[in-house]
């Protein structure tokens, strides 16, 4: 039996690697093909699941109207696990049949967004990352393919301390904040954006690392207790931000006083914190919420018709759903703008999605065309600003949901854009690339 | 038949001891060479290289590493990952911080530096063992990471600890595309392994074997055990430093230092159980099945789940593949606890007799 078994594998192990050599596929004419490297299993699945299913559910919506001036979208996905060498391994699957008519590659992942950095700059495919990854990015002199869109790590925290100024009347002398943050590239980003802020409005800055995952937080928040700050501000990911939460209502930090970045405020960090979460604040650059219209007519035309992505649809709506969507509207606008100046109903190549993606101008009163008032700011992209909004809005956990505190906040760009550029300008020396001349562009 | 060595004879020491005594075998690899240097350059395309064979190749290197220090000289280790990141992060810094230092250079250097730590980590092998000595290099595992993240001088003060690493040129040859850097991951690992192979069959390998099987009697017949030791730990972690070089500067080409968990270190763990401990053959073995598996079944399970048509979604394929990732190794390491080097062996004594099995 054993033995027969043993034969078996031997033969299984070799038809695999024959049908292995012959894998590659064709591609069809006229669509514009999204690759989506999606993560919907592993440790950060939960967060995946929403944001992949809004930003399909937007694709599929988009083409029950008649695509993009009639050009269809295909899509494939390909489960990355969060982990950067299968991000990769998808990159590499997919490309070929994304090179002739390609979609804003999404990874919502920083780490795969840095391995796919110097891949997708040298394939000629356009990198999208909103609210991740190369944040210096924002610098398109020295990154044309890659675009930080929406708003960046660095201009949120300095958008938070806006706010914190605004609600401490005005000023921020002489007050402590402290910075509570997940210890990798993540957290690590904003750290000199703060302390350029703190510079500037004369406040003291107190960074507390967390080990990843940052399932426990005693030592931290015994610090934080001994340092009595008059704010925190929690730069966390997954279980870090419940327990933080938790945290804090055990030492007893007034919640009001806590301010989250946008990876620290959708509602997988607060409704597991039950009542610890409320009256937590945080920064989002897209809005919950059904009422959106756009949102309620993709749970009306989409999910009507049976084509939903997600199986869950309660997770309509939610703040990371919302997020999919918006990153989808971008993306989608961006092919439109490049078909309004190479020719419309006609698929486009890289460099034109490139172009749009470059010279989006995705207005208020086109945001209301899509039915997208207020789902996300508006976003205005050049080619030495990548970046294109710069605005988050703060939002509040009443314990059943978000409500929006505030109206469009921006960072202060005088004092950010600065850093991406001298970044950026590091960056480019150290790799041997000479910068684009963005007055000619 | 296909191994019937009838007619050979061997007239001198040096025939006897070659690594391959059996001319099919020489053929084999002159073959698998052939194929490895010529054909695959030749023919394979982007997805190939940048995805399949570039990381097997570094990988491979890894489980062999690993497998010089608990294969042959019975250490059992969990820390290969950050002997990994020591090596990605040291050729960085001697690539960014040395004007006109040459790759190559860097890369024995980051080996040298992974060694060194790796020796520093190896001093309580001489007073623990097994299990024990697992937990030990947990803690190089644990410290080493934490060390790369507290210490920005290490990531050059990137304000994300994110290495990007500067592009690889040797003698004013850019490795840009995929088919160059594989060739340089291949050369680099084919004169490692060289090397291993050799290492294995020599004074050296026998020391460490002697040390695996029982320790004591090694040192009653003479063999030094701190040095042997240590030693092993020297060679695995200069193995692995180098494939952490490679693994940031061939493949990826940016790294952080969380992407050297403890994940990847029981992933290369796994890759030497299953393709088979004190094996050389089964390093690469094991690196092939724990790499290529996963994606075989990602590009075949939708494909499949199509053609029943099953109801799954990606989601669930997602989760079917890594159930059925999981019983392919149990069942492998219940079939043949030796793992698939050994099925490779046992293969070939069948090839000797058939189809005469008498």
């Amino acid at each position: 039996m054993i033995k027969r078994f043993k034969q078996l594998t031997l033969a299984t192990s070799l038809a695999v690697a024959c049908f292995a050599a012959a894998l590659p596929a064709a591609q069809a004419a006229e669509e514009q093909f999204f690759m989506i490297p999606s993560y919907r299993v592993g440790p950060y699945g939960a967060n995946g699941q929403s944001f992949y299913g809004g930003f399909i559910d937007y694709l599929t919506y988009v083409n029950m109207k008649g695509g993009i001036d009639g050009v269809q979208i295909a899509w494939e996905e390909c489960e990355t696990e969060y982990n950067n060498a299968k991000g990769v391994e998808c990159y590499e699957r997919l490309k070929s049949k994304a090179q002739k008519a390609p979609g804003p590659i999404h990874t919502m992942s920083t780490g795969i967004s840095y391995a796919l950095a110097d891949k997708a700059t040298a394939d000629h495919l356009p990198l999208a990352m909103m609210g991740y990854g190369l944040t210096m990015a924002v610098d398109g002199s020295v990154f044309p393919w890659l675009f930080p869109l929406v708003t960046t790590y660095q201009m949120q925290a300095s958008a938070i301390v806006k706010f914190l100024k605004d609600k401490s009347g005005g000023s921020l002398e002489g007050k402590k904040i402290v910075y509570l943050y997940h210890d990798s590239a993540y957290g690590k980003e904003p750290i000199l954006a703060l302390q350029a802020e703190s510079r500037l409005n004369k406040f003291t800055l107190i960074e507390i690392p967390v080990a990843h995952p940052g399932n426990e937080q005693g030592a931290q928040w015994q610090r934080i207790r001994q340092e009595k700050p008059d704010y925190v501000i929690l730069w966390g990911w997954g279980v870090m931000n419940m327990t933080a939460l938790n945290t804090a209502q055990k030492m007893g930090f007034p919640r009001e006083k806590m301010v989250g970045g946008w990876w620290s405020g959708s509602e997988e960090d607060v409704i597991p914190a039950g009542d610890a979460a409320k009256g937590y604040t945080s920064a989002t650059w897209n809005v919950a919420g059904k009422d959106v219209p756009l949102i309620a007519d993709i749970e009306k035309t989409v999910y009507g018709a049976g084509k939903g992505n997600l199986k869950d649809t309660s997770k309509l709506g939610t703040i990371l759903y919302n997020r999919g969507v918006s990153a989808a509207v971008l993306s989608v606008e961006a092919i439109r703008t490049a078909q309004a100046k190479f020719g419309k109903g006609k698929a486009m190549g890289p460099e034109q999605v490139r172009w749009g993606l470059e010279h989006l101008n995705l207005t208020e009163a086109r945001l209301k065309e899509l039915g997208a008032t207020g789902l996300l700011p508006e976003v205005k992209t050049s080619c030495s600003n990548h970046e294109g909004s710069g605005k988050v809005k703060m939002q509040q956990w009443d314990g059943k949901k978000w409500v929006p505190l505030t109206d469009w906040i921006e960072g202060n760009k005088a004092l950010i854009h600065p850093l991406f550029q001298a970044d950026a300008q590091k960056y480019a020396k150290e790799k041997g690339i000479t910068p684009r001349d963005c007055s000619k562009e | 038949m296909f191994y019937r060595e009838t007619g050979q004879f061997k007239t001198s020491y040096a025939a006897d001891q070659q690594i391959f005594p059996i001319r099919q075998d020489r053929i084999g690899i002159g073959i698998l060479l052939f194929v490895a240097f010529v054909v695959i350059p030749l023919t394979a395309g982007n997805y190939w290289f940048n995805a399949i064979l570039i990381p097997f190749l570094i990988f491979a290197l890894a489980a062999l590493g690993l497998n010089i220090l608990t294969g042959y000289a019975g250490q059992l280790s969990l820390g290969s990952a950050a002997f990994m990141a020591v090596g990605a992060y040291a050729a960085y810094n001697f690539q960014v911080r040395i004007e006109g230092m040459p790759v190559l250079l860097s890369f024995v250097l980051a080996g040298l530096t992974a060694a060194g730590v790796g020796i520093l980590f190896g001093l309580p092998s001489l007073r623990i063992k097994g299990f024990y000595l697992a937990v030990a290099t947990l803690a190089a595992q644990f410290f080493i990471v934490w060390c790369l993240t507290k210490f920005p001088y290490l990531s050059n003060n990137s304000s994300s600890g994110v290495i990007s690493v500067p592009g690889v040129e040797i003698l004013g040859f850019r490795f840009d595309s995929p088919q160059s850097r594989y060739l340089l991951v291949l050369t680099i690992v084919a004169l490692l392994a060289l090397a291993a192979k050799n290492m294995v069959r020599s004074t050296t390998g026998r020391a460490w074997m002697a040390v695996r099987d029982m320790d004591v009697a090694a040192e009653v017949i003479g063999i030094r055990l701190m040095r042997t030791k240590l030693l092993a730990f020297a060679v695995s972690s200069f193995y692995c430093g180098v494939a952490g070089a490679l693994y940031a500067f061939c493949y990826l080409g940016s790294v952080e230092p969380d992407g050297f968990s403890l994940d990847l270190s029981f992933k290369i763990l796994f890759m030497i159980i299953v393709g088979g401990v004190g094996s050389i053959l089964g390093s690469f073995l094991g690196a092939a099945f724990i790499l290529l598996v996963p994606i075989f079944l990602d590009i075949a399970l939708p494909w499949f789940s199509e053609l029943l048509h099953l109801p799954f979604d990606g989601a669930t394929v997602s989760h079917i593949q890594l159930m059925v990732f999981g019983a392919l190794i149990m069942f492998f390491l219940i079939v043949e606890p030796h793992g698939l080097a050994r099925l490779w062996q046992i293969g070939k004594e069948k090839l000797r007799l058939w189809p005469f099995p008498h």
